[in-house]
């Protein structure tokens, strides 16, 4: 109604102040009779209700300005910089097995890929790219995010998690908050391998709200981007703050309980062909390692498997084991039947819903959405049909996630009921963070640096 | 001891095929990157023509002062002298007194070009993107003026927020190449 009113004011003003001479008055005619129909903004194109007017004075139109975007060459400097600081990153913790070159090379990151490039794009969000890529067939991943989400996991195929060490800028930005090197509030075994699970569960849902092009939530809940563009939403900004007062006391809570690419660099790092070790070369299990790791990641040597335990533990495990298609098959029923829900986070299924409910009477009032929808003069049913093709989607997709879901859980069981043996302190392949910390702890590294010092001063006294 | 080191050899060579397989996997992703490739990189631009002028766009950019401004298309402007960009439903005068203005910001100017037509420009380090002269113009006038993303500003963040918070669908994607969506002329 008030449209109509703003039209009827629109008209007179038209009428009482109406710019060209009169001889356009038969376009006036046609033009004032489409005014009411396209009084609602957004429904086509332009149209001319007031001529362009002819200048006699000489007058020259300016051009609307388009300032062109960033130059893509930057972007492609971006994806070399990071294969170089992968590379130096990899030698460092693998050959120079110096925790203060990591520290500057780490600094080096959080200032280039956070505050220069402004976090974004990263390897964590490009994951989501790719699965897009894969599910959308129009939509293809720029060069540069392709090898953002490739080469870390190339890296740490080879050599670890060297990315996490000193590549990473959110990595960066915890362990530079992190105020105890060890000592600080460790986290039980038990606790982390339950936290962590939310860092599976996040990376499933990314995927699904990825392929089925509804929302890339990573980047929606990234908590230190905001950090580094030094501006965004206030909730993310008192999130990643929370994060960074918690990584004060807890070595870096984002890379272990929720970062959704870590989950695959773990499971990489788990096969890599070369891997961070304390010792150079020997363990002489004096112990001095043991609490140096701020992340929880240094396995002790184990005794034997006690004899009464035995037994227990065999039927334990074969328990898991049965349970573990079980585990599987409930978690797709589950993602799949959470179908209703989870497609509301497509933009389609949520207008689909609302106009339905407006339709139907059992709401008053419109959003900003269900108007851009009418004015856009398509059929509710088309709409309704658009939605429930998405929400189809969702039922597949959505059971591949709780299948994964239930998979991770059944075989973080069964890893928690085998007993591993170990001779030596040894760090954990799958969370070693490669930071260096615990090289110094290690007295054959002492011997190592002072072996290699010698030799050095050899050389320099006899050339 | 013959029987545990063909255990190990065993755990060796399986170890080395996963790992084998997953540097295979990881080709395999990119192959099927490049055989998809096509020279696209994209940025975030709003097609005017869906664009219904709500006001996210000054609010949800990551951007302090948003990304998105008021860009004018002279060629489809009416010179009017009543601008209903310009001037607020009840205007107490038809001048450019800052009470008669529509825009919070004062971003538009106006200038006399010849009796009866103005020249409305727009000065962008004042504009914040609302679109309430947007939603004037389009409503009473030619529409020439609407809403861009201007990329001397926008970072092209993987997801854009304002694409996110959009009602209407017009923020997607568009190859870097044309990085606008300039409305025309449209002659009948």
């Amino acid at each position: 109604m008030i449209r109509f009113g703003y039209i009827i004011i629109g008209i007179s003003f038209f009428l009482i102040f109406c710019p060209a001479p009169i001889v356009y008055g038969g376009r006036y005619g046609l033009t004032l009779s489409l005014a009411p129909g396209s009084g609602s903004i957004g429904a086509g194109s332009a149209v001319e209700r007031f001529p362009p007017p002819e200048f006699e004075s000489g007058y020259q139109q300016p051009l609307t300005t388009t300032p062109a975007p960033r130059q893509s060459i930057y972007e492609y400097i971006d994806a070399v910089v990071l294969l170089v600081v992968l590379g130096l990153s990899s030698y460092l913790v693998l050959k120079k097995r110096s925790r203060r070159a990591i520290f500057i090379l780490m600094v080096f990151s959080l200032v280039y890929f956070g505050f220069w490039r402004k976090g974004c794009v990263c390897p964590i969000g490009a994951t989501q790219n790719i699965v897009l890529s894969i599910f959308d067939r129009d939509y293809v991943v720029p060069v540069v995010t392709a090898v953002f989400f490739l080469s870390p996991l190339v890296f740490t195929l080879f050599f670890g998690r060297t990315f996490c060490a000193a590549v990473c800028p959110l990595g960066a930005l915890q362990d530079f908050v992190l105020l105890s090197a060890h000592g600080g509030v460790s986290v039980p075994n038990w606790l982390e391998s339950g936290l962590r699970l939310f860092a599976y569960v996040y990376l499933g849902m990314a995927v699904l709200f990825a392929a089925t092009g509804s929302a890339f939530i990573i980047c929606r809940y990234d908590p230190f981007v905001s950090f580094f563009r030094l501006s965004g939403n206030f909730n993310i900004l008192v999130l990643g703050a929370c994060f960074l007062v918690v990584g004060v006391f807890i070595g870096r809570p984002y890379c272990r309980f929720v970062c959704p690419y870590g989950v695959i660099l773990r499971q990489l790092s788990r096969i890599s062909k070369w891997r961070v070790t304390i010792t150079p070369d020997e363990c002489v299990k004096c112990r001095l390692c043991e609490d140096s790791c701020p992340f929880g990641a240094i396995r002790e040597p184990t005794a034997n498997w006690p004899i009464y335990e035995y037994g227990k533990g065999k039927k334990r495990l074969a328990f898991f084991i049965i349970l573990l298609p079980v585990l599987i098959f409930l978690g797709g029923w589950l993602g799949s039947s959470l179908k209703t829900v989870t497609s509301r986070m497509h933009d389609t299924v949520r207008l689909a819903e609302r106009v339905y409910l407006e339709e139907t009477g059992q709401v008053e009032g419109t959003t900003d959405a269900s108007l851009a929808f009418r004015a856009t003069g398509k059929e509710a049913k088309e709409l309704y049909g658009e939605a429930s093709d998405i929400r189809a989607q969702f039922g597949p997709v959505g059971s591949l996630l709780g299948g994964f879901v239930g998979l991770v859980i059944g075989l973080k069981l069964i890893g928690l009921s085998v007993w591993r043996q170990r001779t030596d302190y040894v760090p954990d392949r799958a969370s070693c963070l490669a930071c260096g910390r615990c090289f110094q702890y290690c007295p054959r590294e002492h011997v190592r640096l002072k072996n290699a010092k010698e030799a050095r001063q050899g050389r320099g006294e006899s050339s | 001891m013959a029987e545990n080191s063909n255990g190990i050899a065993r755990r060796h060579f399986l170890k080395d095929s996963l790992w084998g397989a997953c540097l295979a996997f990881l080709g395999g992703i990119t192959g099927f990157l490049v055989s998809k490739f096509r020279k696209t990189e994209t940025v975030w631009q709003i097609d005017p023509y869906k664009c219904i002028a709500c006001g996210n766009c000054a609010t949800y950019c990551v951007l302090e002062k948003s990304a998105v401004k008021c860009v004018h298309a002279y060629a489809i402007c009416g010179y009017c002298r009543i601008c209903f960009g310009f001037f607020g439903p009840e205007p107490f005068d038809i001048n450019e007194g800052a009470e008669n203005q529509l825009c919070p910001t004062g971003a538009i100017k106006r200038t006399f070009v010849e009796d009866p037509y103005y020249e409305y420009t727009i000065d962008e380090s004042l504009c914040i993107g609302c679109g309430k002269c947007v939603k004037g113009c389009n409503t009473f006038g030619n529409g020439s003026l609407f809403l861009q993303v201007r990329h001397d500003r926008c970072l092209n963040c993987n997801e854009c927020s304002i694409a996110a918070a959009c009602p209407s669908g017009a923020h997607k994607r568009v190859p870097a190449n044309k990085p606008y969506i300039l409305k025309k002329v449209d002659h009948a």
